[in-house]
């Protein structure tokens, strides 16, 4: 997979990656995700994207070769390979915040190394492809448990723990009232796992109908369309008893819809990191004291973020890149034990050959679209 | 709890991760394993990048690993250097990276014609998809776009028609 420009990718022949340090491993790609933050790369939203990178920080695969420094690692090992890029070891690592490593990513101190997601993420080449390489193999990958299903490995590498993490982040108590902001593939799962921590009652919005009907049957959510139920923040104030949602959970990110302003200052002018309508409607119907948690994705610099009200009301606001590594163990166990099943949100398996028309598809909500695999040809033989 | 529409019972899993001592703020500064200040961790080895890797200026070392997907160069990889200049807290920095990005894809249609290869755009876009689950919408677009043009065409005669 080849960017060329926003809304423009295609699907080139590239060398084979090598092991550019001792604990490199290169990974032959069996399974690899159109991810809802690649569509703010593919709609140029992301500085320092650069024409000819390969995309895709979700991916499966076989161990094809290891560095000398790698040891837990073994060629022909099946793995899956969290997004974040993470020595294991600096300051960060040690706390678990494996997706904000001091020691991945070059370009920025602000944000972790992510596979395929532009120069500011580190400049790594990503998964969308039939190789990629993995920096700190001993650390991100893990082996694929004998009984868990391919596709539902792949979601393991973002979509889960970052949906996991957004409800974790929430403090979600029992019986609390949780707000998602998006019916993508993370919002779904957010909502989902909001459950997992005894949540009373979970509402989805979102504008696309279909999603929103995913979304009521998986999660299973209360869902509403923003289009028809006016100014959604005073909707929730007036479902809350004029309190507000204990919880509210941003899984949108710099590409919303909703407002002419953010559209125009944030997504074609590009003078502020995204267009934050998601960000500003949380803020503005969690109840007072509440806490909002953020995992959409958001351009560096300004936001127009309602920043009085996050102090008036005393809001708790949590955010991050999930720590992929850290949720895994309790995450597989939560599939095994048939809690979550993710694979039901993959919609459409393509072959990589067809990953324009996938981004296409994703990007432009066409054929009930939820969540697009790639398969490379080198895993379909 | 009045006007709830599903019991959270019937939930597969509910209120397994339920957790009174569930610290709503996790993850946060973690003190007991916060026992250095500053870098001194045993570092990685360094990777030797074998390109042009431009590095954060908030940096006292570079990170050990670095990607090397696409090196800067050309007139966008200018901008990108003198971007580098500037801190991330720095509007400058990013508004340069991401006019480098939009000059890049001049560069990109300008390399594959230097290499006899003309981009299938509509293929690039995704134009397959359109059709086969958007075709109305595709029609649209197309009656929009040749709108313009015959606009723009009329204009012009009239512009030409007035100047004469
Ligand atoms: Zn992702
Ligand atoms: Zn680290």
């Amino acid at each position: 997979m080849n960017y060329r420009g926003p809304y423009r990718v295609r699907v080139d022949r590239k060398p084979i990656p090598v092991c550019e340090h001792v604990e490199d491993a290169v990974i032959r790609v069996t399974r690899t995700c159109v991810c809802g933050s690649d569509l703010h790369l593919y709609h140029g939203m992301v500085p320092d994207t650069r024409v000819g990178m390969t995309f895709g920080h979700e991916f499966t695969g076989v161990v094809e070769e290891v560095g000398s420094g790698v040891r837990n690692l073994a060629v022909g090992d099946h793995v899956l390979v969290p997004f974040n890029i993470a020595c294991g070891r600096c300051h960060f690592c040690k706390q678990g915040l494996f997706g904000n490593c001091h020691e991945a990513n070059a370009q920025a101190t602000a944000v972790g190394g992510i596979y395929g997601y532009s120069h500011t993420a580190g400049g790594y080449d990503g998964g969308q492809a039939e190789y990629v390489r993995v920096p700190y193999a001993d650390v991100g990958p893990c082996k694929i448990p004998e009984t868990m299903d391919l596709d539902d490995a792949v979601l393991l590498t973002d979509v889960v723990p970052t949906g996991y993490q957004a409800a974790e982040m929430g403090g979600i108590q029992r019986g609390d009232t949780v707000v998602v902001f998006g019916a993508g593939p993370v919002g779904i799962m957010a909502a989902r796992c909001a459950w997992l921590f005894g949540a009373g009652r979970v509402i989805v919005i979102d504008h696309v109908e279909y999603r929103l009907d995913f979304a009521r049957r998986y999660c299973p959510a209360e869902v509403y369309n923003f289009r028809s139920i006016g100014d959604p923040v005073v909707f929730l104030k007036k479902t809350t008893d004029s309190l507000g949602a204990d919880v509210c959970i941003d899984a949108v990110g710099g590409d919303a819809a909703g407002s002419a302003l953010h559209t125009l200052m944030g997504t074609k002018l590009k003078l502020e990191g995204g267009s934050a309508v998601a960000l500003h409607w949380a803020i503005n119907s969690v109840k007072k004291g509440g806490i909002v948690s953020i995992v959409g994705v958001y351009g560096p610099t300004g936001n127009l973020i309602p920043i009085g009200n996050v102090l008036n009301k005393g809001i708790t606001i949590r955010a991050n890149q999930a720590s992929v590594k850290r949720l895994l163990p309790k995450l597989i166990a939560h599939i095994e034990a048939g809690r979550l099943n993710p694979k039901e949100l993959i919609t459409h398996k393509v072959p990589l050959e067809e990953a324009a028309d996938a981004y296409h598809l994703f990007s432009a909500k066409l054929d009930g679209c939820i969540k697009p695999v790639l398969v490379p040809p080198t895993a379909r033989a | 709890m009045r006007n709830r529409p599903i019991d959270p019972s019937t939930v597969p899993g509910w209120g397994v991760d339920a957790d009174p001592q569930n610290d709503p703020t996790y993850p946060m500064r973690d003190i007991a394993r916060d026992d250095s200040r500053g870098m001194n961790w045993t570092r990685p080895p360094q990777q030797r990048a074998r390109v042009e890797v431009l590095t954060s200026i908030e940096y006292n070392a570079r990170p050990a690993v670095v990607g090397t997907s696409v090196p800067p160069r050309g007139v966008s990889g200018v901008i990108r250097r003198q971007a580098f200049r500037y801190s991330e807290s720095q509007w400058a920095h990013w508004l340069m990276l991401m006019a480098a990005d939009r000059v890049n894809v001049v560069e990109g249609v300008v390399d594959d014609l230097a290499r006899g290869r003309v981009p299938n755009v509509p293929a690039e876009m995704g134009a397959r998809a359109e059709l086969a689950h958007n075709r109305s919408g595709l029609a649209a677009k197309l009656a929009l776009t040749g709108a313009a043009i015959g606009l723009g065409i009329l204009v012009t005669r009239l512009a030409r028609a007035e100047r004469r």
